[in-house]
């Protein structure tokens, strides 16, 4: 186990490496157009450029360019986002400090829609399963194919027109850095986002639940539990429902994963000041240090549920061992 | 004779499908008596482990129409209500499977497996179910029962397995075993065990045994009575010797030839010709028509009956008796 997690950190930190290589060459070598030229504004001459450049570090060799990035990823207390190479080129905010204040937003978005959906997409999974060709599991798979069709910024839109524009159910969204997380939550501005955010993934977790569970439930094993008399709901939530979930454990960590770094359109579409939100607005600004600092905060969270997840799993499924 | 433990009488079991209706088992009737071995023999989908699956209440009225009797010390089994049912699977009748690798639950412990089918049939705590699993794996020859208690299957040899599917099986003292296929998926070498252990502990438990297989290799030393099945129908019914030695169904000859002999020289199989019939589209009159040698124009448009030729020696074939035994003379039994 302790050298399996010694291998296992290691390869997490190359892939992190090589994600960082990768976001600098595509953000700084390739968009066209010189940033110290957008920093300098309409009015500029050439002395005030090698001035920039020179401050952005942007007259040094590639290599040193990156480094001077790179050293801002090491997670020690003093390097770890550097205020002195992480800050917005636009408007001069700490990487670090923006990332502190909109995580909390994009991992209360996430963390309820992921209950949500779990809620919503295993029953359903269930029902469909063990009900099949029934009217429940129709009405389960008409959900799972609306669901899984709807694009999230279509469905976002959709509920904000409906509930809050014509039936003025859900409070108007968009909070402001700094907006108190739990106040929001108690006034329902999480409400549209959560539920919206969560349709799309209950609907794949139906499908996929539904069909391990009818999987398993023709497994041989699934066959000896009844033959030993048990009733039909220990055969389904004690020998069926356990060999199902354990796949959906491995796509949970991952979408809760990929959604901590930034749930990119549902923030979007709902104003709401998080990761995503975060990244997009630099990405337009073609501001190079939040960029970088998303981007790896997402993928360090992408490889660290990878492993829980692998973890989970051995412990879930006694035939994994870790090697 | 005494009274019979089981007793199937013109069992059917039909399942409604796309392509038309599966007759999967169609008329099949025998008993069994306490204590008894009756070997079901028969090719894949001749209905020998469904109509048994029937018996345990595995196949229900939601899948298929099912017709006949199945009285079971007394009680037609199939009027029973589910969760009567219930209460008798597994504690009075109780099966084993083809394919131990699969048949145990992979996340759960084996001894855990075996306390949990004890505690659903008898009130006892979680210790002492599990002392009780640990005892049985021990009596089904189980090295180091209680430390192999705590594996998990994957942790087990496929032989290993169906020794505890069969420790299972009996932790609950049943009065009728079901083995279908037990060794089918087994190594050679650990057949011959299975079955002596099935044997033994049959005779420690004094339980009714059914063994369905497709090999009458399988069968000789361990069966009482031997039923051939063919087509959802049994073609052949008798002692163990009756069969092997004065065999009446052109199907149980084909059986008997395809079955390779110590100091016999022989080139290749004697297989039996052409597949079995689809159970949509059974052939009419004889369904081993198609399949047989020796058939002739009544096997077209007679269904032909189960009739008792000697006592409990019964086939379904139009041959007469004199051809018949003229057959085993010449052809089945001269090469052995």
């Amino acid at each position: 186990m302790g050298r399996y997690l010694v291998r296992r950190t290691l390869f997490m930190v190359l892939v992190l490496f090589i994600i960082s290589i990768f976001t600098f060459l595509i953000f700084m070598k390739l968009p066209p157009g010189d940033p110290a030229r957008r920093l300098a504004g309409k009015v500029t001459n050439e002395q005030i450029l090698a001035q920039i450049r020179e401050n952005l570090g942007l007259d040094q060799p590639l290599w040193e360019q990156y480094g001077r990035f790179a050293k801002g990823l090491i997670p020690v207390p003093g390097l770890w986002l550097d205020e002195n190479v992480y800050y917005s080129w636009s408007n001069r905010q700490a990487v670090s400090d923006e990332i502190r204040q909109r995580f909390p937003i994009t991992a209360t978005l996430t963390i309820g829609s992921a209950i949500l959906w779990l809620l919503m997409g295993i029953p359903l999974g269930i029902i469909s399963a063990v009900k099949r060709r029934s009217v429940a599991d129709r009405a389960g798979m008409i959900f799972a194919l609306i669901g899984v069709s709807a694009p999230t910024f279509w469905l976002g839109l959709i509920f904000l027109y409906v509930f809050f524009y014509i039936l003025g159910w859900a409070p108007a969204t968009g909070l402001d850095i700094g907006d108190s997380l739990s106040q929001s939550i108690l006034s329902g501005e999480f409400i549209l986002p959560w539920i919206t955010l969560a349709i799309t993934s209950a609907a794949f977790y139906t499908r996929i639940v539904r069909g391990n569970m009818l999987e398993v439930l023709s497994e041989d094993y699934i066959r000896t539990a009844r033959a030993k008399g048990l009733s039909e709901g220990r055969v389904t939530y004690r020998h069926a429902l356990r060999a199902s979930l354990t796949p959906v454990v491995t796509m949970l960590g991952l979408d809760v994963a990929g959604l901590l770094g930034g749930a990119v359109i549902t923030e979007q579409v709902f104003s709401l000041p998080g990761l995503g939100k975060y990244a997009i607005d630099s990405l337009n600004g073609l501001d190079f240090p939040p960029v970088m600092g998303v981007t790896i905060v997402a993928a360090l969270f992408i490889v660290v549920a990878n492993l829980l997840v692998d973890i989970a799993y051995a412990a879930l499924d006694p035939r994994v061992r870790f090697t | 004779m005494p009274e019979p433990l089981l007793d199937v009488k013109d069992l059917r079991v039909h399942f409604p499908t796309d392509d038309g209706l599966v007759k999967a088992v169609d008329g099949v009737s025998f008993s069994i008596a306490p204590g008894e071995t009756l070997g079901i023999v028969g090719e894949s989908g001749s209905g020998k482990s469904v109509s048994c699956l029937t018996v345990m209440g595995l196949v229900t009225r939601k899948q298929a129409d099912i017709q006949g009797d199945v009285i079971f010390q007394g009680q037609d089994l199939l009027q029973l209500p589910a969760d009567e049912m219930r209460g008798i699977r597994g504690a009075k009748i109780s099966m084993i499977f083809q394919d131990p690798m699969t048949s145990l639950h992979p996340f759960y412990r084996v001894g855990d497996q075996i306390a949990e089918a004890i505690r659903e049939h008898r009130d006892v705590s979680k210790r002492e179910a599990f002392n009780q699993a640990v005892e049985m794996l021990d009596r089904v020859r189980i090295a180091k029962p209680k430390e192999r208690a705590r594996q998990y299957p994957h942790e087990f040899s496929g032989g290993m397995r169906q020794r505890a599917m069969i420790a299972m099986a009996l932790s609950l003292n049943p009065d009728l075993l079901i083995a279908d296929e037990p060794t089918t998926a087994l190594d050679v070498t650990v057949q011959a065990q299975i079955l002596d252990l099935i044997d033994t502990l049959r005779q420690e438990f004094n339980a009714a045994v059914i063994i369905i297989t497709h090999d009458l290799g399988v069968v000789a030393e361990h069966c009482d009575e031997i039923q051939v099945m063919y087509a959802g129908k049994i073609v052949e019914t008798g002692k163990t010797d009756d069969i092997y030695y004065s065999p009446h169904h052109p199907y149980t000859w084909g059986l008997l030839g395809s079955i390779p002999r110590l100091g016999q020289e022989l080139d290749r199989l004697n297989p039996i010709h052409g597949l079995p019939p689809s159970l949509i589209n059974v052939p009419s009159g004889c369904a081993f028509r198609p399949r047989c040698r020796y058939s002739f124009d009544r096997c077209i448009s007679d269904v032909p009956e189960l009739i008792p030729t000697d006592g409990f020696h019964a086939d379904a074939c139009h041959l007469s008796l004199q051809d018949k035994e003229r057959v085993v003379r010449e052809e089945v039994l001269a090469p052995r």
